[in-house]
């Protein structure tokens, strides 16, 4: 027995690795945020310079506004257009490393207070959208597992539908439905609770759609498997498998999506923030848009970006927690 | 006395397909049985029959499923979940997935004690430990903290029991406990159940593998499509069986056969009573005579050839007498066979070869010959360098150091574009062939493109040539390697590497994950194609049942390196190595079975 | 369920190849007199702000609607192709590259991207299609590279190997069609994303445009009159969810069938 005994020894890993590891990684991801969102601003900036049209007539209130040729000088020496693209694209980045996103065109508004300004209700509606997603799709998922085929089948095809259903489609029928006909809930944004629940609604369903089915597939692949077959037989009921096993492997593949969810997210807002009048990112990002607002769509779409890796961030952090073997493997 | 569980005429159904029929069996307080049985034999489902756990698609009924004084089939919910894990406990196959890989050891098996015991979480947690050290873990505190991919197959086999027998259980039902575990490690895991039993838990038995379970049970039940086809003690049921697959099964098992030896029939319809067959050493000498008797028919599970076709008669060379350690002398009916009958021509060379992964020394200074017409068997653990040994041979891999010849010219020095006009030579066949087939392709087109590369003028006919040559009828061609079995896959393997006329095919545990009784099928496949082809073998095991029976050579390697070489015979009639010593006194024998020579 | 996507995209087909079986009236009719009416047996969708017939217009706008879903992903499957295969294949110098490259479009997550295309090239059919066939570019690149990674390292890539065949044999005869079984799954998938997304552009404003006979067009007309006359964009937008259900349950029918085979 003990001769046996030397092939199975596998040594236990030191305790004090994994700080450094800890540092390490997080220097590393700082640096990979870091380079993207240099990326980003390159890319916008050279986006923009292909805009067709002179800049500094969009200043002045677009082509077509009969501006004298002085005012037009004077536009270009205050947003330093007539210097070469290089110094351009140089000053640009430095101005970004000091946080100055420039002057908006059309507010005529230090875009960085423009967007904080609009950033705080977006935040908010992103968030409760996700949060009331995540229920509504961890709600299907328990529901059609316990429900045997017939739940299995409908759950699947609201799933389907619910992904393939747009967002400003989704918000017309919920107003006809809650407004219009049953008087409800306002149709456009109030201030408080009730004019937040059409919106997040519209954002909510069609997440919930694509989160509910990733969740479905990893559930039922938990339920089936060994582990919970071992659990059983020891002793474990329904209720302590689920809580205790299944629900943290279909968490997984969950957590991999909700920075792909946090895009849809500002996307979406995009639109219900138009429908329903909201104040917000995305509300302003179009009308920059259709504006060509350069400076602010600059802001905006950085702010995303900027966004959108921290919370990317953060889901890798948060699968590292639920998922300890990721720890191990870097 | 009482039995502890008294199971009568226990039938589990999915749905419209009988799965287990008629199951009767009782189980002493503190006594052992084995169940034996292939896959598809239906004892993995009575297990979990026995415990309720059965699955929710499952219609369960029985005449009586008692244990102690709790009736199993019509116990409540809870009365069930009481039983399982304080009074009876489920100990499965692969430990690496009946532990939830996110959770750490301890809290699984502290699991069992906080569903049925009324300790706080301090209390747990040392009873944990003392159970983990009981079992013969190591560093327990520590083990206790870790995720079951943090530890080795042996120690995760052991938390896994620990978990099982943390409440003191009556009866323990161990499905499969040590298969896929290295010789040794399988050891100690069994040395562990008999000593839980030699202490007073009932023990079921669970396994493919009759070695396994002859060890430690003294009754066997011999299971078979969802019936028990056999039960008795185990020394009866193994000197004398009385059923005709049982005595297949025996006979199947390769440890302590012959060379050259068939392990099982032929296929259905071939004439039987070949001169060339030698009487084997043995007591299942009554095995022999099969041939076309009802029985067979059904046995012949995978082969495709339908029982009405013309009968084949297999090529065994004539005047070949396949006696122990004999030489291949007969001429292969194959081009370029030059030379004297004594003359052996290389067909590989391997020396001092050497690969490194990272800091890891996976082959550290291997070298071999591997002659025309033998085999050479390469048998360790896992981790001991064998695989990718072959991975060198095949050049799928370039060694650091060290060199392959085939056929006397340079093969693992060379670049691949000199190389590949003499890949040929070189065939290989894996552990799981399915996944070495393109899943879009069919049987017929893999054999086409491996018959000169797709460029064959009448694919048909050779595709159906090589079909037969490896026993799959002509119309497998059409089908998907996906929908056969895995004797089947198998075949098609082997047809796909003897296509482009080998001289050498590279055999990595090429029957691992069959049953044994296709396992037999297969060997003997190996065998015949060797004779008639003039084939040699590198083959690659860790069963040395297995390669006792099929090599002309062994190397027996460890951590990288070769402790032991020589001829077969002689390496296991008498270790020199310290290691191959221990090797062979950790594998399972048949208790019963005469020892050969 | 399959059944009802396949009536539901036979239905389709048909409306974008010979509209006027469907709906014998003029798309593009004026009667000032009759506008904004809602659904009745004479419209059974309704009219829009011209007295256009709403249902007419919806059947011969299929033909245009499906044709820049279809569009789209060509772009965006084209593109994706491309840097995929060259992540795939490539030496790891390339496949580095382009990961990097991916992870930065990927920051710019769902419309933006299509916005700031749009903020550069101005709005309107041409450029909101290739404005979402770009957007969905990275997600589907990023899936074809790890479905080639995938490919190259299973083990039956090997055995070819091992048979003795060219790198070129292997890539187009194992790794190349057992990729483009998945690309197939993919385009249905994607061609109701597209059509959702081209849809949506529209809806802003930033798409088609009246009197285009193109849903997105009616739904841009119909964006300022949604509380008073909500048929004008129910009825199209309706028409989009069940192409993109329908095409997206088609694709994951087509995926189970490969599975099971």
């Amino acid at each position: 027995m003990a001769g046996s005994l030397s092939v199975d020894l596998v040594g236990a890993p030191a305790r004090s690795g994994a700080r450094g590891r800890l540092i390490r990684w997080a220097l590393l991801r700082a640096g990979g945020v870091l380079f993207v969102l240099w990326a980003v601003a390159t890319v916008t900036f050279f986006a923009l310079q292909l805009i067709p049209g002179d800049p500094a007539e969009a200043i002045l209130g677009g082509p077509g506004s009969q501006a004298s040729a002085e005012a037009l000088a004077a536009a270009r020496a205050e947003y330093g257009l007539d210097a070469p693209l290089p110094v351009q694209y140089l000053a640009y980045l430095g101005r970004l490393a000091t946080g100055d996103l420039g002057t908006s065109y059309a507010l005529r508004d230090d875009v960085a207070s423009v967007i904080l300004d609009v950033l705080g209700p977006t935040l908010l509606l992103a968030g409760l959208s996700l949060l009331v997603a995540s229920l509504i799709a961890l709600g299907l998922a328990m529901w059609s597992t316990r429900g045997g085929r017939v739940a299995a089948a409908v759950g699947s095809l609201l799933e389907i539908v619910a992904a393939a259903v747009p967002h400003f489609w989704l918000a017309i029928s919920l107003i006809l439905l809650f407004s219009t006909t049953l008087g409800w809930l306002p149709p456009v944004s109030v201030p408080g609770g009730l004019g937040l629940v059409l919106p997040v609604l519209t954002l909510a369903i069609p997440l919930a759609g694509f989160l509910g089915q990733v969740m479905r597939e990893a559930l039922l692949d938990a339920l089936d498997s060994p582990f919970v077959l071992a659990a059983r037989a020891r002793g474990e009921g329904d209720g302590g498998v689920f809580w205790r096993h299944a629900l943290r492997h279909a968490a997984i593949p969950a957590i991999g999506l909700v920075g792909w969810a946090f895009g849809s997210l500002v996307s979406g807002a995009v639109v219900v923030e138009t429908i329903f009048a909201r104040q917000g990112l995305g509300r302003s990002l179009l009308s920059a848009v259709q504006g060509r607002d350069v400076p602010l769509v600059i802001g905006i779409v950085l702010v995303v970006a900027l966004a959108y890796m921290l919370v990317t961030t953060l889901t890798d952090l948060a699968d590292r927690v639920v998922d300890p073997r990721l720890k191990a493997r870097s | 006395m009482t039995a502890l569980l008294s199971v009568q005429n226990l039938s589990v159904a999915f749905g419209a397909t009988t799965v287990v029929s008629g199951v009767s069996f009782d189980v002493q307080p503190g006594e052992c049985i084995g169940i034996v049985g292939e896959s598809g034999s239906g004892k993995s489902v009575t297990a979990r029959a026995l415990l309720g756990l059965a699955g929710p698609r499952s219609t369960v009924t029985a005449d009586a499923l008692r244990f102690d004084d709790t009736s199993i089939a019509d116990a409540p919910p809870r009365r069930l979940r009481s039983l399982r894990g304080r009074d009876i406990g489920y100990v499965s196959q692969g430990a690496l997935v009946a532990l939830d890989p996110l959770r750490t050891v301890g809290r699984e098996i502290g699991d069992s004690l906080r569903l049925h015991g009324g300790l706080n979480a301090r209390q747990r947690s040392e009873r944990v430990q003392s159970l983990l050290a009981d079992v013969g873990v190591p560093e327990p505190g520590v083990r206790a903290g870790q995720r079951a991919d943090q530890l080795s197959g042996g120690l995760r086999q052991r938390a896994v029991i620990a978990s099982a027998i943390a409440l003191g259980p009556q009866l323990l039902i161990a499905d499969e406990p040590t298969t896929a575990l290295d010789s040794t490690v399988q050891a100690g895991i069994l040395d562990l159940l008999d000593r839980l039993r030699s202490e007073g838990t009932a023990l079921i038995l669970i396994s493919h593998d009759l070695a396994v379970v002859s060890r430690l049970a003294s009754r066997v039940l011999v299971m078979r499509g969802g019936r028990i086809v056999e039960s008795g003690t185990t020394a009866r049921v193994l000197t004398a069986p009385r059923h005709p697959y049982t005595r297949q099964l025996i006979a199947a098992v390769p440890t302590d056969r012959p060379r050259g030896t068939r392990l099982g029939a032929p296929g259905p319809g071939a004439p039987f009573g070949n001169s060339g067959d030698p009487s084997e050493a043995g007591p299942v000498a009554s095995a022999r005579p099969f041939g076309n008797s009802g029985d067979r028919a059904e046995d012949a599970l995978e082969t495709a050839v339908p029982s009405g076709s013309a009968p084949r008669v297999p090529e065994f060379p004539k005047g070949a007498d396949g006696g122990p350690g004999a030489a291949r002398g007969g001429a292969p009916e194959f081009p370029k066979g030059t030379g004297a009958a004594g003359a052996r021509e290389a067909v590989v060379e391997a020396t001092g070869l050497v690969r490194r992964f990272g800091d890891r020394l996976a082959v550290d200074d291997v070298g071999f010959v591997l002659e025309r017409g033998r085999t050479l068997g390469v048998v360790g653990e896992s981790g001991s360098g064998k695989t990718t040994v072959a991975r060198l041979v095949l050049a799928l891999d370039r060694p650091d150091a060290g060199e392959v010849r085939v056929l006397g010219e340079p093969w693992s020095a060379v670049p691949e574009r000199d190389r590949r006009g003499r890949r040929p030579l070189v065939g290989a066949i894996y552990q799981d062939a399915l996944s070495s087939f393109d899943p879009r392709a069919t049987v017929g087109a893999i054999l086409a493109d491996a018959l000169s590369g797709g460029r064959s003028r009448r694919p048909g006919t050779e595709v159906a040539e090589l079909l037969e040559q490896v026993g799959l009828d002509s119309s497998v061609a059409a089908r998907r390697p996906r929908l056969l079995s895995g004797g089947q896959q198998q075949r098609v393997a082997i047809a796909r590497a003897i296509a482009p006329r080998p001289r050498v095919i590279v055999c990595d545990e090429p029957v691992s994950s069959l049953d044994v009784s296709v396992q037999a099928q297969v060997l003997d496949l190996l065998d015949e194609l060797q004779r008639d082809l003039g084939l040699s073998y590198l083959f690659i095991t860790h069963d040395l049942g297995v390669v006792r029976h099929v090599s002309d050579d062994v190397l027996v390697m460890r951590d990288g390196r070769v402790v032991e070489r020589g001829p077969t015979e002689a390496v296991f009639e008498d270790p020199q190595h310290e290691y191959t010593r221990r090797l062979l006194a950790s594998a399972p024998r048949i208790a019963g079975a005469a020892p050969r020579g | 369920m399959e059944v009802v996507s396949l009536l539901v995209i036979a239905f389709l087909a048909v409306a974008a190849l010979a509209p006027f079986l469907l709906a014998p009236g003029d798309p593009l009719a004026i009667d000032p007199l009759d506008s904004f009416q809602p659904p009745s047996p004479a419209h059974v969708f309704g009219t829009d702000e011209s007295g256009r017939d709403i249902f007419t217009r919806i059947v011969h706008g299929t033909g245009a609607s499906l044709t820049i879903g279809l569009a789209a992903t060509a772009i965006g499957l084209g593109l994706a192709l491309v840097f995929g295969l060259l992540a795939g294949f490539g030496p790891r110098w390339l496949d580095f590259g382009t990961t990097r490259l991916l992870e930065v479009l990927f920051a710019f997550p769902g419309l933006l991207f299509a916005l700031l295309f749009i903020v550069v090239y101005g709005p309107g059919v041409v450029t909101s299609t290739i404005a979402v066939g770009l957007s969905t570019a990275p997600g589907y690149a990023r899936i074809i590279r790890s479905r080639v990674i995938q490919v190259r390292t299973s083990p039956f890539l090997e055995a070819s190997v091992v048979l003795g065949r060219s790198a070129r044999f292997r890539i187009a005869r194992h790794v190349l069609p057992n990729v483009a079984g998945s690309l197939f799954v993919l385009a249905t998938l994607g061609v109701g994303q597209s059509i959702v997304w081209a849809s949506s552009l529209s809806y802003l404003g930033l798409g088609a445009v009246p009197p285009a006979a193109e849903w997105g067009a009616m739904l841009s007309a119909g964006r300022t009159y949604i509380s008073s006359f909500w048929w004008m964009t129910f009825f199209p937008g309706l028409f989009i969810v069940l192409s993109a259900a329908a095409t997206t349950l088609l694709g994951r029918a087509i995926q189970q069938r490969g599975r099971e085979s």
